[in-house]
């Protein structure tokens, strides 16, 4: 059975002010930050180093931030194919575009309206020039994700894939990345994914 | 005299997002684009629309941004000569 | 394991008309369908649009919904197109129980977002249409109204995302896990895209010259177009339209929404496509290329053929000047218009054209051409560098 000669080598989740590599907690901010606030001081501790951040909308600044911790223990090649999803599409981001055009449009905020500039973002920033998607399901969809990473790396389209879900509504987060290959200990399989996305605390 | 050049560094840090910058880091010959600051074509756009927005002068050819918005002084002077607020 | 994919049925809504025939009839005769908004209220009204000349009404009464309908305008385009597919590929009650759909869009419910926003805190009667906003409802809509059973999802990737819808519905099929399904992507025309394109300068106030060296940027265009996939050994002797031979996606990992100088992404795309469809470049006959005719665009793709083709570049053109660039249904029109070149062996002119482009001196095909035509890529490259390039191919008994 296909299901289970890859593996989930490596996995990040960022929800409610915490961020967690693996099952390890390696950030987390006392009070209720507001997001802004949230993403920059992450940012600062984990060292990154990359001011083209400060210019990205919440949904991309989310991605960066998943990546650099998912992508930190491994080399990356650039074919490493990006799989992504969420339920609100570049929403937050569209609102102040909406906002926006009621006084003068501002071409930066504009650029931000596509779910899929983290794609873009991510590939530009660990150089990537790999195959990449991006679904709007309403829900975490562990299935979707599962097939189509396994269709490419059966085909050899990849030797890599990144894949998961990236939601940003009303402020709220909730970011579930994967790196799926053939190394690691975790099989993949959509109950296996499902597991590690509901994994918050322990 | 003076105050223009600092309103604009202000203007820029703030526009175009450049956290990790003081004003102080900014000379006012220096390249903005390139290897200056790094600015792409999305700031250039930006900057287009700062300065419709705080000096009533519109642009209409993108290109012509390269050479306005090149250092702060250039700045300085293509809205001297211009600004109609 | 391996199946081949064949295309059994197809259906599109565009400023050209509204069916696969209105539209080739427009695509032979070298009628553009640019106009200026009519419809579309915008204070933007110079600007040349590829707009529907269909009033939202007319468009429920053509799908014979009741009053309190829930289909925004993207919606609607997209169900007519659908339906035309699903007719011409003769599938039954049963076959749609079990057929998928993928469909591709930026905007989703966006424009009734615009016309009626301002009335939700205070009014009701619109409300229905808040949950229109979500891109997965004018896909689930459009499903549940042609009763198709099987697997659903949206894509959304900028202008690439109904040739990413149908390359991954090619895949599926390919590697056996979905037997048929419908294939392609939808949008409108709405103030925030206008307004955003705007903000970016890239759009043109004359109709759009592609791949010209006074090129000044793009007319933005709306509607819907779709395919039905299905694997070649469930056919029973249906009729096919074309078959889909390669796929290829890359991201071009420049810049979030222009594109590099040497075409990385573009030529990355196209080189997976030919590999896939185990092809050399040179048995491409023709490609309809993604040909915006924004400067940033139509350089970096001309640069991309180059690479790839060196100095035999194929015949190709851009339809966008028929069209205008209808964004996330882009790839699907441009897949129909393919498929209608492969079965009358005939390539659409690219409108507008004159002067070639002082960097690479290329000509497009800029009137109709006859020519016997076997495998025909067509390109779309969305913002967020997501290139995706797909083969097409006669089907040869």
């Amino acid at each position: 059975m296909t299901e289970f000669s890859f593996k989930i080598t490596d996995f990040v989740r960022i929800k409610n002010q915490r961020i967690f590599h693996r099952k390890d907690l390696i950030f987390k901010t006392e009070k209720s930050l507001g997001l802004d606030q949230f993403l920059k001081e992450a940012y600062q501790n984990l060292k990154i180093t990359y001011p083209k951040f400060h210019k990205m909308d919440g949904l991309c600044k989310l991605g960066i931030l998943a990546s650099e911790v998912l992508f930190k223990d491994h080399f990356i090649s650039p074919d490493t194919a990006l799989v992504l999803s969420n339920s609100a599409s570049s929403l937050e981001t569209d609102k102040k575009h909406q906002l926006a055009m009621s006084e003068m449009v501002s071409p930066a905020i504009f650029v931000y309206t596509l779910p899929n500039i983290v794609l873009g973002e991510i590939s530009i920033k660990h150089k990537l020039q790999s195959e990449n998607v991006f679904f709007i399901e309403n829900r975490f969809n562990p299935e979707l994700l599962m097939d189509y990473a396994e269709v490419l790396l059966e085909t050899k389209k990849a030797p890599a894939v990144v894949c998961g879900w990236i939601d940003l509504k009303n402020a709220e987060y909730d970011v579930f990345l994967c790196l799926i290959s053939k190394e690691g200990e975790i099989p993949l399989s959509k109950e296996n994914l499902k597991q590690l996305y509901l994994f918050e605390n322990e | 005299m003076s105050d223009l050049r600092t309103e604009l560094k202000q203007s820029i840090i703030e526009q175009l997002n450049l956290e990790e910058l003081e004003l102080a880091d900014i000379d006012n010959d220096q390249p903005l684009f390139g290897d200056g600051l790094g600015l792409d074509s999305i700031d250039v756009l930006e900057l287009i629309v700062m300065l419709e927005k705080d000096y009533g002068i519109k642009l209409t050819d993108p290109e012509q941004g390269k050479e306005i918005f090149a250092s702060i002084d250039k700045m300085a002077e293509f809205i001297e000569a211009n600004r109609t607020k | 394991m391996n199946k081949g994919i064949v295309v059994t049925g197809m259906g599109i809504i565009s400023a050209l008309g509204n069916s696969v025939a209105e539209n080739f009839s427009a695509l032979t005769a070298g009628k553009t369908g640019l106009s200026y908004p009519e419809f579309f209220q915008t204070n933007h009204s110079n600007l040349p649009v590829g707009e529907v000349k269909f009033s939202n009404e007319e468009l429920a009464g053509k799908l014979n919904l009741h009053e309190d309908h829930i289909f925004t305008r993207a919606t609607l385009f997209g169900t007519i197109a659908a339906k035309q597919a699903i007719f011409q590929a003769s599938l039954s009650k049963d076959d749609l129980k079990e057929t998928g759909f993928i469909s591709g869009t930026s905007v989703g419910g966006m424009d009734a977002t615009e016309k009626y926003y301002q009335e939700y805190e205070e009014k009701t009667g619109q409300r229905r249409f808040i949950q229109a906003q979500h891109p997965g409802f004018t896909t689930s809509q459009i499903a549940s109204y042609l009763k198709l059973g099987g697997y659903v999802t949206t894509i959304s990737t900028a202008c690439s995302s109904s040739a990413n819808a149908i390359m991954l519905g090619a895949r599926l099929i390919k590697t056996g896990k979905l037997k048929r399904v419908v294939v392609g992507g939808t949008d409108c025309l709405t103030k925030f895209t206008l307004n955003g394109f705007n903000s970016l300068m890239i759009l043109s106030e004359e109709f759009c010259k592609a791949f010209d060296d006074s090129r000044n940027g793009l007319n933005l265009g709306e509607g819907a177009a779709y395919l039905v996939l299905e694997a070649d050994d469930v056919l029973n002797g249906k009729p096919v339209l074309g078959r889909i031979l390669g796929y290829g996606n890359a991201n071009d990992a420049f810049h979030q929404t222009a594109s590099s100088e040497t075409g990385q992404g573009a030529f990355l795309a196209i080189k997976k496509a030919l590999e896939i469809a185990g092809l050399p470049p040179e048995k491409i006959d023709y490609i309809n290329a993604h040909g915006t005719a924004t400067k940033n665009n139509d350089l970096s793709e001309s640069t991309a053929f180059l690479r790839i083709f060196g100095e035999n570049v194929p015949d190709f053109s851009s339809t966008k000047a028929f069209t205008g660039h209808t964004l996330a249904a882009s790839g699907g029109m441009e897949a129909v218009f393919s498929l209608l070149a492969l079965q009358n062996d005939q390539i659409f002119p690219n409108l507008n054209f004159e002067i070639p482009m002082r960097e690479t001196g290329l000509k497009p095909v800029s009137e109709l051409k006859k020519k016997k035509l076997l495998h025909i890529l067509s390109n779309s490259f969305g913002f967020g560098g997501n290139c995706t390039s797909l083969i097409f191919s006669k089907n040869e008994e």
